[in-house]
């Protein structure tokens, strides 16, 4: 009950948050009319999609990424203003804490994702309502190692740290999960197929036909988020020396 | 007061009286009761002993200080009282609950001695926010009157004075309306006239019946505030008992009085007077009942005018009682 007064404030101070519009929402919109507008209906060899459903889905991934790590520098902020502690002596619990959390970071993920699918449409991205749907869903479980991550560096890192580790964490794995690029063979592609920003990327290939994952895409994503939950979970009792 | 109720109940234990349901009256009744509180934090050179074994009880009700330099323990004490901390042993009892119960129950409200506020809310916001996870939460508008912070409601927390911003801090204290009402060092980035305001809004709340306990290193502060002061260093209680018999007990008085051409040596003599010097025609007469002084000093010396007592504050009482440089295993017997 008192989880969900805190989600709705949560919520509120997200939206008031400039970075967040700037960083979350308007950074991959900008970049997504930059690379597909010149050229959006045209395909790009060994993908099959266009340009523009690329990297609506490319930077769809990039953002949801983006809002969910960002979950982590709010947590940093607020053991810096010593707020986590406030907390600690409310009877909030655990649970709901990260509830809120999650919830917090899934909400802007669902904005960003609004934003280029509105974008996308609009530079004639046409794929039948279904497989929109199948394609939400497959971001949406492909967030949850994210969520957790974003839980994992609030609580590990300091404020200075968490803008260039998230940075830069996500720039790597949006150039390894081809974000900004296809990779459709050698040893990038048979690596990224380790990493769950991979999995989020491919999820436009319903788009393409309508295939999802495969076996080896949820075991990957699963795989993930139960590590990185419990690295969560462990950081959050380092940093509160609770359980 | 502690170790009497305790050597009391041994006594009545060992004439053969079963005393658990009194026990167990008096854990309700009681505020909080430390039992053989220790902490130690890892340091580089070694263990630190933050917290070196601490027994003492809070009656519901009192206003008590917890007073000492920094270092002596007083914010990891106030952190195992609110479960923030586990102690490495003892125990902690919150009006008969653990510290995490009684969090939960919503009476216990706190003021930690760092923190600011989350930032992207308004003043009525977060006090809303705060108010809504807890079960009988205080009127959100009630609690901004009280603390005096209506008139900056609407303005953003980011955007408030030090001063403001304690207040804020203090109004998410106690919107949860709580039975104890812990603060940390709660006027630190106060001026003068702001930390007269924020005692008079303290003592208002209290004198609802709440359970308070400070911790400060403003002497004046405690004195000023709390009917007790619990005096800590070196992770010891090294004192406890009422401001007043604190100060009696190892402050002398300074007796002042303009009386030319009289021998500090004679007046000496005096009952109740330690010390004596001469400052010009004035007389300074260190005293230790300074009540006995100043009637023999009438009688004998009529003459004397522009007589001033001055207690010694509890500044003075502090020093002689954590000053000494053997604390470090020295027990100073508390009464």
């Amino acid at each position: 009950m008192n989880g969900l007064v805190y989600t709705r404030f949560e919520l509120l101070r997200t939206f008031r948050n400039r970075r967040f519009w700037f960083f979350s929402l308007g950074f991959p919109v900008i970049f997504f009319w930059l690379i597909a507008s010149p050229q959006h209906n045209k395909i790009i060899p060994g993908t099959g999609l266009t340009y523009a459903t690329y990297y609506m889905v490319s930077l769809a991934s990039f953002g949801t990424m983006m809002s969910m790590i960002s979950t982590g520098a709010r947590i940093a902020g607020e053991r810096q203003a010593g707020w986590t502690r406030q907390l600690r002596i409310s009877p909030l619990s655990v649970r709901s804490y990260f509830r809120a959390k999650v919830l917090t970071g899934y909400a802007m993920a669902l904005l960003s994702l609004a934003l280029l699918y509105i974008s996308g449409a609009l530079l004639g991205v046409s794929i039948p309502a279904g497989r929109w749907l199948e394609m939400t869903g497959l971001i949406i479980v492909g967030l949850l190692p994210f969520a957790a991550l974003g839980v994992l560096v609030g609580h590990l890192v300091n404020t200075d740290a968490v803008g260039p580790l998230m940075g830069g964490l996500v720039s790597i794995l949006a150039f390894l999960s081809g974000t900004w690029f296809a990779i459709t063979s050698g040893f990038l592609h048979a690596f990224g197929q380790f990493l769950p920003s991979w999995w989020l990327v491919q999820a436009r290939t319903v788009a393409l036909d309508g295939h999802g994952w495969g076996a080896r895409g949820w075991i990957t994503v699963a795989a993930w988020t139960v590590l990185l939950s419990v690295g969560a979970f462990w950081a959050y009792r380092r940093d509160t020396g609770k359980a | 007061m502690y170790a009497l109720h305790r050597r009391l109940q041994d006594k009545l234990e060992s004439v053969g009286l079963d005393l658990t349901p009194i026990n167990k009256l008096a854990q309700v009744n009681s505020g909080v009761r430390l039992e053989g509180l220790e902490k130690s934090f890892r340091g580089p050179t070694g263990p630190i002993r933050a917290v070196r074994g601490i027994d003492v009880s809070i009656a519901a009700g009192e206003t008590a200080a917890l007073l000492g330099p920094n270092g002596a323990g007083k914010s990891t004490t106030i952190d195992m009282m609110l479960g923030l901390t586990k102690p490495d042993s003892g125990q902690v009892s919150v009006f008969g609950r653990s510290p995490r119960e009684a969090v939960d129950a919503g009476l216990v409200g706190a003021m930690l001695q760092t923190g600011n506020l989350i930032r992207d809310l308004s003043v009525r916001e977060l006090v809303t926010m705060m108010a809504g996870l807890y079960p009988n939460p205080m009127d959100v508008s009630e609690t901004l009157a009280i603390t005096g912070i209506g008139a900056i409601a609407s303005q953003r927390t980011h955007k408030l004075s030090g001063g403001q911003t304690q207040r804020v801090r203090f109004a998410i204290a106690i919107v949860c309306n709580p039975d104890l009402l812990i603060l940390d060092e709660p006027t630190v980035a106060m001026d003068v006239e702001g930390r007269r305001e924020f005692w008079n809004i303290m003592r208002e709340f209290a004198s609802r019946g709440k359970t308070v306990l400070f911790a400060t290193h403003y002497l004046e502060e405690a004195d000023a505030n709390a009917d007790r002061a619990i005096l800590m260093a070196h992770g010891r209680i090294v004192a406890d008992g009422p401001t007043t018999e604190i100060k009696a007990r190892v402050g002398r008085r300074t007796l002042r009085a303009t009386l030319p051409g009289i021998d500090p040596a004679t007046l000496a003599q005096l009952p109740g007077v330690a010390s004596s010097e001469r400052h010009g025609d004035a007389v300074i007469l260190s005293c230790s009942d300074s009540d006995q002084t100043i009637r023999a000093l009438l009688e004998s010396h009529p003459e004397a005018k522009d007589i001033e007592i001055v207690g010694a504050g509890l500044e003075a009482a502090f020093l002689e009682l954590t000053g000494e440089p053997d604390l470090e295993d020295a027990e100073v017997p508390v009464p």
